[in-house]
């Protein structure tokens, strides 16, 4: 037994995401956790494991592919799923542009391509309440989310008709064909994100982690090789020593350069960094001031 | 490591909330480059030869376009002493609903005011809101201080009507804290102002510092709604039962003796578990599985309380409603009531009263509730709930009212809590003395076991 202690902002911002997890648990017939190996999901489900220990996490996964993920991230992404006996459905990407539900873009990324493969997961399935890694402090738009967002039945956002939030009573109410985005970990930042993944020993891809890899500059981001094309002719390729702060479609996003090899070392880079992490790393971010709000009104994350 | 203050900011349109949340967060170097580069870039595209701070916060397309923040955003920032969560909501009248949301969740509240106005009709509009809400602590900014020259006796008006205004709400003057601040230059926000030397009193940032956080009432009693029951069925948890949920209010204890309602059935607390370890203890705000020592049947929507002092139950109670919803509400309306993790179904049965914003008085037996209007009614439901008064416990004293017919949140229901604490706030105030005083929880009909 433990004595009582006070609370830590690292404990509040746990006990709010497990009690976000039972709400839902309670509230709905088919949750899904959006799970793509990245260290915010991954916390998501470790976060899980917890709300229902000793019972298993009574919630499948589900990973949009989009095919252009990194090989040590899928790898991880199978560990999770093995270790704890989670149930993973994937939706790949190629398969919707290989019958031609989709259409691969000109500029090579996929990142966008995830949202149509997203929704037919979600209507097929039936799944009415979709976990989500997203936190408020990512982005403008994202900082005007709710903890349980309702999405209309072609799952668009609409910020001007959200619920009001009150206390910490969360309304799951929607009708048929609607579903709820549920985000546990939207007061969390960046760093707590860090400071709790160190705290609670939580593995995570070894590519958050520096490590040397060949990379060529694209539109100011390190970017790697891989299926999604490149390096082009007129890019040079570099041996660097790199890391990953976010990890995501390969087309967009970017490295940065690091000689941080493990967690202590990160934490102290995230302190210190001058940029936000998708400023730094997520090249769809930076398409127009409102690019993230206009992916949400669409459907995505 | 530091703790955790949430608090949220109120104020009418144009006080520069927006601007007072992007200087604290541009101050403390919560921003970073890139964003700010951003915030640089799209100034200078509207001409502007400083960066316009708000655009730090008002992040969707509408907002830009309109110069005016329209939903409430959070916002995060710490320093080495404290992480804050902050609820920034717009000032716009039509938007008190997002003032509702913000207060209700918040420790603390910045009130601005702008210096050439003082406190306006919007001001104690939101003073009051926040009061009703039980925001426990408020700061009254008083901003734009350099557009009156930094006078000390504008600031001193301000503030003695300001006082006033709140002691008749019912803070306690060590609750309330007035701070002369200039949110476009950074007067008194981060860093000591030099044109306020008449001001010895502590800077914003230094004020949210060392504020003491009450954040769940641990003296208060024990309350905790059942949210799921964990059964693994394992071989090797075979006959377990645990009762997930967060603690609402005060402690439990291994070996306390408990009440499971509305049943009204009685048991010990056997064991306090949690994925990292079973807990002697545990305390409003930990999200914990509790094992009792009888075999109850308990599920989901239940509420375990102290047995010593149970909530009430009763399925009649008068309760304070923040109507959220361009649907207004009529008497006899069929809802929903969500209570803990048990929802209702529920009929609004009288509108008894409802506070009239622009007299700040109460007007008896309205015909209807409108878009952010604050009323008392009368309610009956389906099934009996185990009720606490609002001001004895912010949690499970409070309630969602849903449309059952499309599911949206209609309204923030205050179990208990009166509109007199609205009334006679402002001497101006007519009428309404006639409605029962904020403390009497009468209403709750039917005592519990």
């Amino acid at each position: 037994m433990t004595a009582p202690t006070r609370q830590t902002t690292l404990d509040r911002l746990e006990s709010e995401a497990i009690h976000i997890f039972r709400e839902v648990a309670g509230e709905f017939d088919r949750p899904v956790i959006l799970f793509s190996g990245g260290k915010d999901s991954t916390l998501l489900v470790h976060l899980a494991i917890k709300a229902f220990w000793p019972a298993p996490v009574p919630f499948p996964l589900l990973h949009v592919d989009t095919g252009h993920n990194f090989d040590e991230v899928i790898a991880f992404r199978d560990e999770v799923v093995a270790k704890h006996g989670l149930r993973l459905e994937v939706a790949k990407v190629q398969d919707w542009i290989d019958d031609g539900r989709l259409q691969e873009r000109p500029d090579g990324t996929r990142n966008p391509l995830q949202t149509v493969p997203l929704l037919d997961s979600i209507t097929s399935h039936k799944y009415d309440a979709v976990f989500g890694g997203g936190r408020r402090d990512e982005e403008r738009a994202r900082a005007k989310e709710r903890i349980f967002s309702l999405r209309n039945s072609f799952g668009q956002w609409e910020p001007r008709r959200q619920r009001p939030e009150l206390w910490n009573l969360y309304n799951g109410r929607h009708r048929a064909g609607e579903h709820v985005r549920v985000f546990p970990l939207s007061n969390w930042t960046e760093l707590d994100v860090w400071n709790y993944i160190d705290r609670e020993g939580i593995e995570l891809p070894p590519i958050y982690y520096s490590h040397q890899r060949d990379v060529y500059l694209r539109d100011g981001m390190w970017l790697t090789e891989g299926p999604w094309g490149g390096p082009r002719p007129e890019e040079t390729v570099l041996h660097k020593t790199i890391r990953y702060r976010t990890v995501g479609d390969g087309s967009c996003t970017g490295a940065v350069e690091s000689e941080a090899s493990d967690i202590r070392e990160v934490i102290a880079e995230v302190a210190a960094s001058r940029l936000t992490e998708r400023g730094a790393t997520r090249a769809d971010d930076r398409l127009s001031e409102a690019a993230m709000e206009d992916r949400k009104r669409e459907g995505y994350f | 490591m530091s703790d955790l203050l949430r608090l949220a900011t109120a104020g009418s349109v144009d006080d520069g909330k927006s601007t007072l949340v992007g200087r604290l967060l541009y101050d403390t170097k919560s921003v970073l480059a890139d964003t700010l580069d951003a915030v640089h870039r799209a100034s200078a595209d509207r001409g502007l030869s400083t960066p316009d701070l708000s655009l730090l916060v008002d992040g969707l397309r509408s907002e830009r376009e309109q110069g005016i923040t329209i939903d409430v955003a959070y916002r995060y920032f710490a320093t080495d002493k404290r992480s804050f969560v902050l609820a920034d909501t717009p000032g716009h009248v039509q938007y008190t609903r997002n003032t509702v949301t913000g207060a209700s969740t918040a420790q603390l509240a910045i009130l601005l005011v702008d210096a050439r106005k003082g406190v306006i009709e919007q001001t104690r509009r939101h003073a009051a809101v926040l009061a009703l809400l039980g925001v426990p602590r408020l700061v009254l900014a008083v901003n734009k201080i350099d557009l009156v020259d930094f006078d000390e006796t504008a600031f001193a008006r301000i503030s003695k009507e300001f006082t006033a205004h709140a002691t008749a709400l019912g803070y306690s003057p060590d609750a309330v804290v007035h701070i002369p601040v200039s949110a476009l230059a950074g007067d008194n926000v981060v860093e000591h102002s030099t044109n306020t030397p008449w001001y010895s009193g502590p800077t914003l940032l230094e004020h949210l510092e060392s504020v003491p956080v009450e954040a769940d009432p641990h003296d208060a009693v024990f309350r905790f709604p059942v949210q799921y029951v964990i059964r693994p069925r394992t071989a090797e948890h075979l006959d377990y039962r645990g009762y997930a949920g967060l603690v609402a209010s005060g402690t439990v204890k291994v070996g306390d003796e408990v009440v499971v309602l509305p049943a009204g059935l009685r048991s010990t607390v056997r064991k306090i578990d949690t994925y990292d370890g079973p807990l002697a203890e545990a305390a409003a705000g930990q999200s914990v599985t509790l094992l009792l020592a009888d075999d109850l049947d308990i599920s989901r929507g239940d509420l375990i309380a102290e047995a010593g002092t149970p909530p009430q139950v009763t399925d009649e109670f008068d309760a304070t409603l923040c109507w959220l919803s361009e649907k207004p509400l009529s008497p006899g309306a069929r809802v929903l009531v969500k209570h803990g993790a048990r929802t209702v179904q529920a009929i609004v049965t009288e509108l008894r009263a409802r506070f009239d914003e622009q007299r700040l008085a109460s007007v008896d037996s309205p015909v209807s509730l409108g878009l952010n209007e604050i009323g008392r009614v009368a309610i009956r439901t389906s099934e009996p709930l185990p009720l606490d008064g609002y001001y004895s416990s912010r949690r499970t004293g409070a309630f969602l009212v849903i449309d059952a017919a499309d599911g949206g949140t209609l309204a923030a229901g205050l179990v208990g809590a009166g509109l007199p604490v609205l009334d006679g706030v402002d001497s101006c105030t007519e009428g309404g003395n006639t409605a029962p005083s904020a403390s009497d929880d009468h209403a709750l009909v039917s005592p519990g076991p």
